[in-house]
């Protein structure tokens, strides 16, 4: 009958983006180990440790950029807020990491020092299997699922599109923010979670476990990115643009858009989730200014700026603005939010389809004249 | 009660027997045992007290070809979409067949149950390709998660190039739907339409933006679907609906004003103030 499905995936990528991904992944698995390790910090060609932080801290974000882009560029759904689903990863495998500093923190107790800071005795409730990574791992995909999937059913179900939508997810992840911020919530107050030392007992700060991280997320990066081909290219994929460009024509030919639209936020919710929970371990901290207004807003314009609705572009975009962002917090950083609303004014007028609409012109342009 | 049943209460939704995420394929039967296949009774439907139906009564006969003409705003479009669940009459009463009640049901459930509508302005994927946008139309398993999985056989490709003929577009197939001309972005909605099979087709305005040569083609295609279809047809072109040859309904002011061939209708004394009136 019908071949697998991780091999009707492949196929869904052309020859070009297949090279891409063995060749990103050579890279990120291959060469780039080799040249941290391998290579003296003096030679031209090491990779510091730094740089493995910086880019593996960005491909989380061109996880996140990706999950946008599914619901962004292929559903027509704005979401301002997904910061939330970002966080609420990072702060299930931080409970993890926090879970496995065991007595090396300031207070040495079993607990998490900010509760012996704040005199508590024994963990919340919620806190219960947290010294378990399978256990963990499991909250990091079932919350963000959960939230995106309560939260997207009664929105999509009373019928709230567009500008509403966003400003919904926006206020959302704001009371969660507000929620975080307090140290009763029991997940560290404005603080988050810090100073981890170990991660399934390895050193959290060795070479090779930041390199094993690093190397995880290119691969979780490269899957999401095949997945996320093979997504749109399926029938689904074409009921999704279908309902963003047509919503009443699509229900009049029998789709309930409800489901198509809950199914790829919830999912995107769930890619969220996967990134923040790779993003905690590599960046060494998570607190409650990652649902901050402005972080999800950004991950918009990451979107924007890579050009929305080709799944590479946003990917691009992460890189772009985050490597100008790096870039700018060292050299200038009172410049940085300039340059950002700069940069998505410049994108919206003249380059609405993006980089990857900006080169496709080029090319394009240049098979004209030759 | 089992667990299924309780989130169903809980939630106010209803879910499918087979598996959530949507319809499965034709989950109602269509009574048509009195010959009739639709019913409106006494519909009234305001915006902001302005009434655009009023106590509206239309039947249509299994198999029936019929025609609704009447000036601008007389509520023709305001029917179908009540008809299609769009909009929700303030009284009334609306029957699909003897048993489905249509106020009752989503805008896909009623598609399901075998009704489709073709809008006033023509609308399309404009991003899809003319073969897409007649794949999604086309009957089938449409919810959510078996999408994930579909595939087109043999003979689902076989009707999609059977409809491409009809409508005239076996040329096209792979362009983008939004390039093609208005006329023929009319008869992608109509092949799109017939794709999903449907024992009732609302057609609004299907040969606006037409020329007279398409125009005359549409006519002949919808009089040799009467019969084992059941036809609305709403048109301003005294012309096409002298060729559609059916009965004639005049809406006025949200309702039934005269009802007769076209002949009768058209030396009917109030239907002729209505339209000279204006
Ligand atoms: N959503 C709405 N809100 C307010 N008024 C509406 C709405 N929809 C329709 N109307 C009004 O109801 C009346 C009937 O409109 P409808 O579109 O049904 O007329 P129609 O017979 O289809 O006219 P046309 O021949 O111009 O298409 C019009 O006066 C219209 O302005
Ligand atoms: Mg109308």
């Amino acid at each position: 009958m019908r071949e697998p499905l991780i091999f009707r995936m492949l196929s869904a990528l052309d020859a070009r983006a297949r090279l891409g991904v063995a060749a990103f992944l050579a890279v990120a698995l291959g060469l780039v180990p080799v040249l941290h390790l391998a290579l003296p910090p003096e030679s031209a060609f090491h990779v510091s440790t730094y740089a493995i932080t910086l880019l593996g801290k960005i491909m989380c974000y061109a996880i996140v950029a990706l999950a946008m882009d599914l619901i962004w560029g292929y559903g027509g759904i704005l979401s301002l807020g997904h910061g939330i689903f970002f966080a609420l990863g990072g702060y299930a495998f931080g409970m993890y990491l926090m879970r496995q500093i065991g007595r090396d923190g300031s207070y040495q107790s079993d607990l998490p020092d900010f509760m012996v800071f704040l005199d508590w005795k024994k963990l919340p409730w919620y806190w219960t299997g947290s010294d378990s990574f399978l256990w963990v791992a499991l909250l990091v995909v079932v919350v963000p699922a959960l939230v995106a999937f309560v939260f997207g059913y009664f929105a999509f179900r009373s019928r709230i599109k567009g500008v509403y939508f966003s400003i919904i997810t926006q206020a959302l992840t704001y009371a969660a923010m507000l929620l975080f911020f307090r140290n009763e919530t029991g997940f560290g107050g404005n603080n988050g979670f810090t100073d981890f030392k170990r991660v399934l007992g390895y050193s959290i700060t060795s070479s090779e476990t930041r390199l094993v991280l690093f190397g995880v997320t290119a691969g979780v990066l490269a899957l999401t990115f095949v997945f996320a081909r093979w997504l749109v290219a399926s029938k689904f994929g074409r009921v999704l643009t279908a309902i963003r460009d047509a919503e009443s024509r699509v229900m009049f030919i029998g789709y309930d858009p409800l489901w198509f639209k809950l199914f790829i936020w919830t999912l995107s919710a769930v890619l969220c989730g996967i990134a923040g929970a790779l993003y905690v371990p590599q960046v060494g901290i998570i607190n409650p200014s990652e649902m901050s207004v402005a972080n999800s807003i950004e991950i918009a314009i990451w979107v924007a700026v890579g050009g929305r609705g080709t799944l590479i572009g946003p990917i691009v975009g992460a890189f772009v603005v985050n490597l100008a962002k790096s870039w700018f917090t060292v050299s200038f950083p009172e410049y940085w939010l300039f340059f950002l609303g700069l940069l998505f004014i410049v994108v919206t007028l003249l380059l609405p389809q993006g980089l990857v609409g900006l080169w496709h012109t080029l090319r394009r342009a240049k098979g004209a004249r030759t | 009660m089992s667990a299924r049943d309780v989130f169903r209460k809980i939630i106010g939704i209803e879910l499918d027997e087979n598996s959530p995420f949507g319809y499965p394929a034709r989950q109602r039967t269509l009574d048509v045992s009195h010959n009739v296949i639709l019913y409106l009774d006494d519909i009234t439907v305001s915006f902001d007290g302005f009434k655009a139906l009023n106590k509206l009564n239309l039947m249509i006969d299994a198999g029936e070809l019929r025609c609704i003409i009447g000036p601008n705003g007389a509520g023709k479009t305001t029917m179908m979409d009540v008809i299609t669940g769009k909009t929700r009459p303030d009284s009334g009463s609306a029957f699909f067949g003897q048993t489905i009640d249509l106020t009752q049901l989503s805008e896909p459930q009623i598609a399901h149950a075998g009704i489709g509508r073709k809008f006033q302005k023509p609308t399309i994927f404009e991003q899809h390709s003319v073969f897409e946008n007649l794949e999604l139309a086309m009957t089938t398993d449409k919810r959510a998660l078996t999408t994930l999985t579909a595939w087109l056989r043999d003979d689902d490709r076989d009707r999609i190039a059977d409809t491409l003929r009809l409508i005239r577009l076996d040329g096209e197939a792979d362009r983008p739907a939004g390039l093609l001309s208005h006329g023929q972005k009319q008869w992608l909605e109509i092949g799109m339409l017939l794709m999903q099979e449907p024992k009732l087709l609302l057609l609004d305005e299907p040969v606006a933006g037409m020329t007279d040569d398409e125009t005359m083609r549409t006519a002949e295609l919808f009089v040799s679907l009467a019969g084992k279809h059941s036809l609305v047809v709403v048109e301003h072109d005294m012309a096409f609906v002298k060729a559609l040859g059916g009965k004639v309904t005049v809406l006025h002011e949200g309702s039934v004003l005269a009802e007769g061939d076209l002949d009768a209708v058209q030396n009917d004394q109030r239907v002729i103030e209505v339209y000279l009136g204006r």
